[in-house]
């Protein structure tokens, strides 16, 4: 539906919110992908000092080691300096940065008195939570 | 093959990769794939979860750089988030019951038919809403966006049902294939709910790295994620999207949709023999 807002109508204040919301929303992405990469980064070059005698085979399916899979191996395993723990960690902040960002709308539709949407938000909240403490 | 010339041509195949999805729009979970299966003889399974990442990575990454311009709307991809989040939960779960080689055919089946999607997008142009449905205002879905003079244009949203509905769908094949499912979820805006091309465009981008955010956590638990592919991957998918977004102006968009559409032809068509090949 195409119809023109004049400028002191309602809904350019709403416009204007969200804009700021946005903004502030799509920092936090850049900073927690960079974050990720940075770890990401530092974790394959030891990695790869770390392995650099081996042939690569991914034909056949391992599950990774429990150490790899939840939150606690991982960080006892940076604590060693693990390379392969350190790239899991760059995945666990990469995971986290989507989710950090459903955290900050419902606390920005919070500030904004959005009952509706806080309510929405923390329904997707609490699914993304849901999701990764399900299986630890 | 050594682990850094392995390392080496995982990062340059993830770039390519890459830099097609920014560059058709399309994302590069679609290519990446097929490309670590089909080329490097990866288990599917190990795959699908590298791809996941690395769509997380590129979402994430381009939603900032959309955000800047105003198009996205935040309550439409929040409400819809709930359905494409259920959905990728459910969607990690089947894979753990999915036959890996059924995988692979449902993989080649989802590519052939975005590529008819995708066609299809070039010509039908979608018809003006005239009126929104009413839940469009009392849910707040309604928005504006700013035209290229500077005025808003306010737009509303109809068959929420519907849009709603085909998000579930979105959000499972991107949990059980390892996908960003964005030509589903802009279909699902853009045709159903008649949202704004440029708005469905941009809002999908931030909902799918949310939607691969919900089935990853169940997938590294599962042990999926193995490191030795995922810092190589992730890091040249990440590297190809920023370099395909850069130059995304100056690119030939049609030309490079017809070539996308007829290699992901031809790569669906190679999954789906692939799979049912091995099955036997």
């Amino acid at each position: 539906m195409v119809l023109k807002a004049k400028p002191g109508e309602p809904g350019h204040a709403d416009h204007f919110d969200d804009r700021r919301m946005e903004l502030i929303m799509g920092r936090l992405l850049q900073i927690g992908v960079l974050l990720a990469s940075f770890v990401m980064l530092v974790g394959g070059i030891v990695y790869l000092k770390a392995h650099r005698d081996g042939t690569p085979d991914y034909r056949e399916f391992k599950s990774e080691p429990q150490a790899l899979r939840h939150v606690d191996g991982v960080m006892r395993g940076v604590a060693i300096g693990d390379p392969a723990a350190i790239i899991q960690l760059a995945v666990l902040l990469l995971i986290a940065t989507p989710v950090a960002r459903v955290a900050f709308s419902l606390i920005a539709f919070g500030i904004e008195r959005d009952k509706l949407y806080i309510g929405v938000s923390a329904l997707v909240l609490a699914v993304l939570l849901f999701g990764f403490f399900r299986s630890q | 093959m050594s682990l850094l010339i392995f390392t080496a041509l995982l990062f340059l195949g993830s770039l390519v990769a890459g830099l097609l999805g920014a560059l058709t729009g399309l994302g590069g979970g679609v290519v990446l794939v097929p490309l670590l299966t089909l080329g490097f003889h990866v288990d599917i399974r190990y795959a699908i979860g590298v791809s996941l990442i690395s769509v997380i990575a590129t979402s994430s990454g381009a939603a900032a750089a959309y955000v800047r311009e105003g198009f996205s709307n935040v309550r439409i991809g929040m409400f819809l988030e709930v359905a494409t989040t259920i959905g990728a939960i459910l969607g990690a779960f089947l894979a753990t019951v999915v036959h890996t080689q059924a995988l692979a055919i449902i993989f080649g089946v989802v590519l052939i038919y975005s590529a008819y999607l995708s066609w299809q997008q070039a010509r039908k142009p979608v018809p003006e809403l005239k009126k929104g449905s009413p839940w469009s205002g009392k849910l707040r879905l309604s928005g504006d966006y700013p035209k290229p003079d500077g005025s808003l244009c306010k737009y509303e949203v109809e068959n929420i049902s519907g849009g709603f509905g085909m998000m579930f769908v979105a959000g499972t094949l991107s949990g059980l294939l390892g996908i960003g499912s964005g030509a589903v979820k802009v279909l699902a805006m853009d045709r159903i709910m008649k949202v704004p091309f440029k708005v469905s465009t941009t809002t999908s981008n931030f909902m799918i790295g949310v939607t691969a955010a919900a089935s990853a956590g169940i997938y590294l638990h599962r042990g999926l994620i193995t490191p030795g592919l995922a810092f190589p991957v992730m890091l040249g998918v990440l590297s190809g999207s920023v370099i395909g977004a850069r130059y995304l102006a100056r690119a030939h968009v049609s030309v490079l949709r017809t070539v996308f559409t007829i290699v992901i032809l031809a790569l669906g068509t190679e999954m789906i023999i692939n799979g049912v090949t091995k099955w036997f």
